[in-house]
């Protein structure tokens, strides 16, 4: 146990104790005593740069599970470093706004500040661990304190049903991720990243790549919301707005982009994971951008924008590991994609952490989100306006904020797909520079419809007032990030950027330079349209609005999901209604018929009808003649409808059993059977008087598929029993017996001998049948007065 | 012989499952007692219907029944005999308590509770 397993599992450790702190300290804000941690860890996590930026990787290691490979191994890498400096330095920003934005008074504080502690201890141990496994463990931690944050306000049912349905989907993904984990483990003998891609060379024409391939792609694509599973994150919207920033757009939603960064190196040379993460990305930044700009509220705007965003990053991911795939073209082409994708996912980050606070403090302090309620706040917060011009702009990818440079070398990356050469290429770029008009649409409709226009006080709850200067000091921080990454780019380049595209990408030399001015080329001219139209298309907003109107909402995603869970419902709750009828004699009737298929199929499969007549005896009349009597009665008791009738035809049947068992010679079987099929009839006519007159009838066609089930069974036990007889392997031990029962047991009678000595041992529980038979009968009868009721009320 | 008897045991097996099948109680348990028959015999069957002396030593014959299924199905007749007298009292008890021994009306706590 190091140091840095310490680090991941401090904020669990905190967590227990976050409920005395909220119980036993009530002056103080219970967030005040998590605001340390995260800190620390940032601080702690910033002092392995200098070793990663020299392309070191520290690995510890902690036994955990090692017989079955599972070790908590812990690696701090470009990638992973990056990934924890976020995790930990938004932590530490969204917990000090948790301070100022949830009241110490109304608000159950110590069940958030746990679920937001084990989310960031899950997530450091998602990005961190080398063992996938243990990252498997904690990626399904985090879905689950995901859910528990997202249902933070329980008793909302938009809250319950957001939360529900985020975990039916990451679920859902991770699960299929465990079976890529799996299948990975097949093909290369070891859970470990580092060892796994070792061998990546040796596994990619192994048959189990491509499955493996697909279950880890469809682990990352529904816990970073791509199209189609994007619809969780929309209604993860309705936990609280420091849930929102920092889970569901700066943290959690990016762990799906860290596991395909992650596992690059193991699966990019495969064709199909250039592309369908390149697709799926885009057609995610398309319908993300698309759908964000019909949207009236503001966390709605931005769950989509979110969306969006990630596609791009996606895309970007995978247009990057293109340059595994395409070895005789220049690499550097599309590793620009990689850097920008790894760029952007820091830019990301800040501005749209910030966004979130600002949505917050305008939620806060007006009382609504919707922007058909807002209007000219700018005014009364200037503040916030500032910043949330700085994040929105950035967002828009206008100069001079980060998000400018970003979406620069993300149109260079997705020009880069022309070098591939290929029919439909051109379409790439065309979309994801539609894709970006809508991005500029939606960023200044979030400005614009919020700070400026026309204010309307009437539709508040609450007069608007600037926020408290502690609730500010997050997104101020963050903006300031977007505009010191948008001037000094190269800052993040050697120490952040550089070890982690490495580590995405190893083989490959990055030289990151990332400046404003490049000249006038195609992505500035790109940029300049994606402004100017954007701009005319925000003035003609209410014109063409009524697009949205032509798309029909049953072919919405959500009607899909709402619909196929009801359907699932409904399907299971039909199936099993069809079948659990409650009816004894229909369970009986499917056991029958499944013993009578079960045992027919084997018979003919093993071909097992080799009917031989050798060891036969001889048929001698009394046989014959007790054979027609027990079959025509026990034939005629099916059609007798009096109770008398058939307990004396029942009563015929076993005095004939009797009489058979005289004529095989054995006298003591023929002995017990007379006295107790006569002590049976006698019960049986004990009973007569209260037993019903007349027997119950079934209607004919019950008659009938019982017949045709009770005939199945006699054909079977017939054929069972003829081919068994026939295919005599080997001979009886009863010869030991024969032999053995006068010199060794003292006895002339070899049955009773064999029930008594022999096999003393199953006449000794028989008698324990009898005895807890009686036992059941006398309680049946004695508690009869009690009426059965008080025995179990007591 | 046990060709025969192969017969005969698998129209004791049919009449048996008939009469599970149906929906008196009574017939139920008529039918067990039938299956149980019915197995008895089998087992008998299986062990071999060959000639030979009962299994007493003092017959002095040069062969003898096998002994080992006997014991088993005398085994068999008490667990069954003791199994078939507690489920006709079960019987007896839930006509005389549910007042029905239709096994279409016997379906547990559904909507009673």
């Amino acid at each position: 146990m190091s140091l840095l397993h310490l680090a991941i599992i401090a904020p669990f450790i905190i967590a227990i104790f976050v409920p005395f702190f909220y119980k036993y300290i009530k002056g103080v804000h219970t967030g005040w005593f998590v605001l340390p941690l995260p800190i620390l860890l940032f601080v702690y996590f910033i002092s392995f740069i200098s070793s990663t930026s020299n392309k070191q990787t520290i690995t510890e290691s902690f036994s955990w599970i090692s017989s079955l490979g599972i070790d908590f191994t812990v690696k701090v890498d470009g990638l992973g470093l990056l990934f924890a400096l976020l995790i930990t330095g938004i932590g530490s920003l969204v917990v000090l706004y948790s301070i100022y934005y949830l009241s110490k008074n109304t608000e159950k504080l110590n069940t958030f500040y746990v679920y937001l502690l084990l989310f960031m201890g899950a997530m450091l141990g998602v990005v961190l661990s080398d063992n996938l496994i243990v990252l498997y463990a904690f990626w399904e931690l985090t879905s689950f304190s995901s859910f528990l944050l997202i249902g933070y306000w329980y008793d909302r049912e938009k809250s319950r049903y957001g939360a529900q349905k985020s975990m039916i989907i990451t679920v859902l993904g991770g699960l299929a991720m465990l079976g890529g984990i799996i299948l990975l483990y097949l093909m290369t003998g070891t859970f470990s990243i580092t060892e796994i891609i070792a061998q990546s060379d040796a596994i990619i024409n192994h048959p189990l790549f491509v499955p493996a391939l697909l279950c880890i792609l469809l682990g990352a694509f529904t816990k970073s919301a791509q199209f189609p599973f994007h619809i969780w994150l929309p209604d993860a919207m309705e936990a609280p707005t420091p849930v929102s920033a920092y889970l569901h757009s700066a943290t959690m939603v990016k762990a799906g982009i860290y596991l395909v960064a992650r596992m690059s190196p193991v699966f990019a040379e495969h064709a199909l994971w250039v592309w369908l993460i390149a697709g799926f990305g885009l057609v995610t930044l398309f319908w993300g951008s698309f759908s964000a700009v019909k949207q009236t509220d503001l966390k709605s705007i931005l769950a989509f924008s979110t969306v969006s965003q990630l596609g791009l990053i996606m895309s970007l991911l995978g247009i990057g590991a293109a340059a595994l795939h395409f070895d005789e073209l220049n690499p550097a082409i599309f590793t620009v994609a990689t850097t920008a994708a790894v760029f952007h996912l820091i830019n990301h980050a800040t501005f749209k952490g910030s966004l979130f606070m600002v949505v917050g403090i305008v939620d806060h302090e007006t009382g609504t989100r919707d922007i058909r309620k807002l209007g000219g706040l700018m005014n009364f917060m200037p503040i916030t306006f500032t910043i949330a011009i700085i994040g929105a702009f950035s967002m828009a990818g206008l100069p001079p904020f980060n998000g400018f440079l970003s979406k620069e070398m993300f149109f260079t990356g997705m020009l880069s797909v022309l070098e591939m050469d290929f029919n439909w290429g051109i379409l790439i770029p065309i979309i994801a520079w539609i894709a970006s008009v809508f991005t500029f649409i939606y960023s200044m409709i979030l400005v614009f419809k919020t700070f400026t226009g026309k204010y309307q006080p009437e539709k508040l709850e609450k007069k608007p007032h600037e926020a408290p200067i502690g609730m500010l000091i997050s997104p101020i921080i963050l903006a300031s990030l977007v505009i010191i990454f948008g001037f000094f780019p190269n800052i993040l380049s050697s120490s952040v950027l550089v070890p982690a595209l490495e580590t995405i990408m190893p083989g490959f030399s990055f030289d990151v330079k990332i400046s404003f001015w490049h000249g006038v080329n195609e992505e500035l001219l790109m940029t300049i349209g994606v402004i100017l139209v954007g701009v005319i298309l925000y003035f003609t907003l209410s014109k063409w609005r009524g697009v949205y109107g032509l798309f029909p909402e049953k072919l919405a995603l959500n009607r899909f999901y709402d619909n196929s869970l009801d359907w699932m419902q409904k399907g299971s709750y039909g199936i099993t209604n069809a079948y659990m009828t409650g009816s004894i004699r229909n369970y009986l009737a499917y056991m029958f018929t499944f013993i009578i298929i079960i045992l027919a199929a084997t018979l003919f499969g093993k071909d097992a009808f080799a009917f031989s007549t050798e060891n036969v005896a001889q048929i001698e009349f009394f046989e014959v003649l007790l054979s027609l009597i027990i079959a025509i009665a026990s034939i005629a008791i099916l059609f007798t409808k009096s109770r008398i009738t058939s307990i004396i035809l029942t009563g015929t049947i076993g005095y004939i059993v009797s009489l058979f068992f005289v004529i095989f010679r054995a006298p003591d079987l023929a002995l017990t059977q007379l006295v107790i099929e006569t002590i049976s009839v006698s019960l049986f006519l004990l009973c007569f008087y209260h037993l019903p007159k007349k027997l119950t009838e079934d209607p004919l066609s019950f008659k009938v598929r019982n017949a045709i089930i009770s005939v199945g069974v006699g054909a079977v036990v017939t054929l069972i029993a003829l081919s068994a007889h026939s295919n005599k392997l080997f001979d009886s031990i009863s010869q030991y017996y024969i032999e053995n029962t006068y010199t060794e047991a003292a006895g002339k009678n070899m049955v009773n001998v064999i029930l008594v000595d022999f096999r003393g041992f199953d006449t000794m529980f028989e008698i324990a049948v009898l005895g807890i038979a009686a036992l059941g009968i006398f309680s049946l009868i004695k508690l009869r007065k009690n009426g059965g009721k008080k025995v179990e009320d007591k | 012989m046990e060709i025969l008897m192969a017969f005969v045991v698998g129209i004791l097996f049919m009449s048996a499952t008939y009469l599970m099948l149906s929906r008196s109680v009574v017939r139920i348990i008529l039918g067990t007692t039938i299956l149980s028959h019915g197995v008895h015999l089998l087992l008998l069957t299986m062990g071999g219907l060959k000639g030979g002396a009962a299994p007493l030593v003092g017959e002095n014959a040069s062969s003898y029944t096998d002994p080992l299924p006997q014991a088993l199905i005398l085994t068999a007749i008490v667990i069954a005999f003791g199994v078939t007298a507690l489920f006709l009292v079960v019987g007896y008890r839930s006509y005389k308590v549910l007042g029905t021994d239709n096994m279409e009306k016997l379906r547990g706590n559904e909507g009673n509770d």
